[in-house]
């Protein structure tokens, strides 16, 4: 099937700056896409020159096969919903909401009401954006981008401007939405558990390239670079291989069967609540950490230890 | 803490008025100066057609001069605020001419605008006119001298809002499809509605008063209530008389304000 979106060696220099290099990918239709890194990777950029408020350097971008790399913003069917969310000041939320349906026909008023429902803003409508919830101005962004069907929805940073104690839930809510209504999203966001758990497919940034592109399971369990190991997760480095912590066992006696391994001492052991946390200490002083259950929790401080692991969960690089 | 502001504004706002006002209700001595017996005849005087075709000639200029100074102000404002890191340089230009005095600038017009001024001499030496154009001494001056001078008061609090402007909700409109006219119309203008309200204050009320401008640019034939007020002062020596006029005309722009706050004025505040 056709990508809905497609980026083809797309860079974006400003002076003295490279932000974007070189990038391409592609989105499949309905697909809930993440552009993952650290602040500074380029992301919002790319983001920004798919809405066309930035024009790339060099490379094209394409929507359904179409190439609108000169298209203006007001040209493209995408639609973003802005980090501060950037809902009008003077408009009551359904002002927001109906802004981008230019004629106010009978389908425009129901197409409005549905959004109004499917968001739970029954009985707001009037309200100005300073009388609102910062999750009810959330759902009004939401709500006045998808009114203009957009092809593409882009989202920045969606969830960083809510209470941490939110941010689970409306995470669940924003997931169920996009399968729901089929929507292509694409959404930028630094926070690798919140890309892990809701993307189709997670693009992870670093200094302007895109280092992999892959499924959640894939890159967390076969990052292509050391870059993408470690910002998705903890990451022990024994002899040049990477091993998860969660994936790192721990016994008294060496292991006999085909596993990797190597002696240490133990450290600390840290209780989670959930799980344990045992560091170790390797002969050539690297510390690592061990993920374990309660029941392999029961080493103490400077018992000597194997730790080991599974071939299959060694961490390899093509770099 | 309120009581060296009650002292001030007691010495320099209301014990000047209440002299004016007490001025307004004495009558004129047969040699200028002050008089009794107290009277209500300076306010009766004011229902003159003479007089009251110099208020509403006021009001008029004052619009107009409000008008044209905010459809030269807003471009400019949001030319200025959209100039990055030049924005402050420009900003002092619009400023510049603060530096100089108002009357000399003003001068400075009469030498433009008069038949053997810069503007006529050089048309009439070109050959494009046969006679000198009638640019000074008539109401067209007038408001030119007012808008010259008043612009920057017009275009500094409209800078000052649309520099404030979220620049994403710009780009959040052009993104829901708005074309760079409707963006305008539809997000900045009403945003900047503070500004513009306090520009056309600031422009409006001291354009209402001018009297310097419709002297010398009018060459006293358009005549404004500044005008007249000074003339009561000085020529006429019916200082009675002026201080009614100057109280009315004060009047008339608190109630003006008065009335546009009520009706919900102030959110633009």
């Amino acid at each position: 099937m056709e990508p809905v979106l497609e980026l083809r060696q797309v860079s974006k220099r400003y002076p003295g700056h490279e932000a974007v290099r070189e990038l391409s990918l592609q989105v499949p239709r309905g697909a809930l896409f993440s552009l993952l890194g650290p602040s500074g990777c380029g992301k919002t950029t790319t983001l920004r020159l798919v809405a066309g408020f930035e024009q790339p350097t060099t490379g094209d971008i394409y929507l359904n096969g179409v190439r609108i790399n000169s298209l203006k913003p007001y040209e493209r069917n995408v639609s973003t919903v802005f980090q501060n969310y950037a809902l009008f000041p003077h408009l009551t939320v359904r002002g927001n909401i109906e802004f981008g349906l230019r004629r106010r026909t009978a389908e425009a008023e129901r197409r409005v009401r549905e959004l109004i429902e499917l968001m739970h803003l029954e009985g707001k409508e009037d309200r100005r954006i300073s009388e609102i919830s910062g999750g009810e101005r959330q759902r009004v962004a939401l709500a006045r981008s998808l009114a203009v069907a957009p092809e593409v929805l882009l989202l920045d940073e969606p969830l960083s401007a809510l209470d941490p104690k939110l941010r689970k839930q409306v995470r669940a809510e924003l997931r169920s939405l996009q399968r729901r209504l089929g929507v292509t999203f694409v959404l930028v966001t630094h926070d690798q558990e919140e890309a892990l758990s809701i993307s189709d497919l997670i693009g992870v940034m670093n200094q302007g390239r895109l280092e992999q592109v892959g499924e959640p399971r894939e890159v967390y369990r076969r990052p292509r670079t050391r870059f993408v190991a470690s910002f998705l997760g903890a990451v022990n480095w024994v002899d040049g291989v990477g091993v998860r912590p969660e994936a790192t066992r721990i016994s008294s006696a060496p292991p006999t069967a085909d596993v990797g391994s190597i002696p240490a001492t133990v450290r600390e052991t840290i209780f989670l609540g959930n799980c344990i946390h045992v560091e170790a200490e390797l002969e050539d002083g690297e510390v690592v950490v061990a993920e374990v259950g309660w029941q392999d929790g029961r080493f103490a401080r400077g018992d000597r230890v194997y730790l080991w692991w599974d071939r299959a969960d060694e961490l390899r690089f093509t770099e | 803490m309120l009581a060296p502001a009650a002292v001030w504004m007691a010495v320099f706002v209301a014990a000047p008025l209440g002299v004016v006002a007490a001025y307004s209700f004495l009558t004129r001595g047969p040699y200028g100066g002050l008089s009794e017996p107290w009277t209500l005849e300076n306010y009766v005087r004011l229902a003159d057609p003479l007089y009251l075709r110099i208020v509403a000639r006021s009001f008029r200029i004052a619009a107009v001069t409000t008008a044209l100074c905010l459809l030269l102000g807003f471009p400019l404002a949001l030319f200025l605020a959209r100039s990055g890191g030049r924005k402050h340089l420009l900003l002092a230009l619009v400023i510049l001419p603060f530096w100089t005095s108002y009357l000399v600038r003003t001068y400075a017009w009469m030498f433009l605008l008069r038949d053997t001024g810069l503007v006529n001499t050089l048309l009439v030496e070109a050959g494009l006119l046969e006679r000198p154009l009638p640019l000074l001494y008539n109401e067209g001056a007038v408001i030119l001298g007012l808008v010259y001078g008043h612009l920057p008061f017009m275009v500094l609090p409209i800078f000052a809002v649309l520099e404030r402007l979220d620049r994403s909700l710009v780009e959040a409109a052009a993104d829901l499809g708005a074309r760079p006219l409707e963006t305008l119309v539809r997000v900045v203008l009403p945003l900047a509605r503070p500004g513009i309200v306090a520009g056309a204050l600031l422009v409006f009320i001291p354009c209402l008063g001018a009297y310097l401008t419709p002297d010398l640019l009018g060459g006293g034939k358009t005549v404004m209530v500044g005008n007249l007020i000074q003339s009561q002062f000085t020529a006429a020596r019916d200082w009675p008389f002026g201080a009614a006029v100057s109280l009315a005309l004060m009047a008339l722009v608190m109630l003006g304000l008065t009335v546009f706050l009520r009706r919900g004025g102030e959110r633009f505040l």
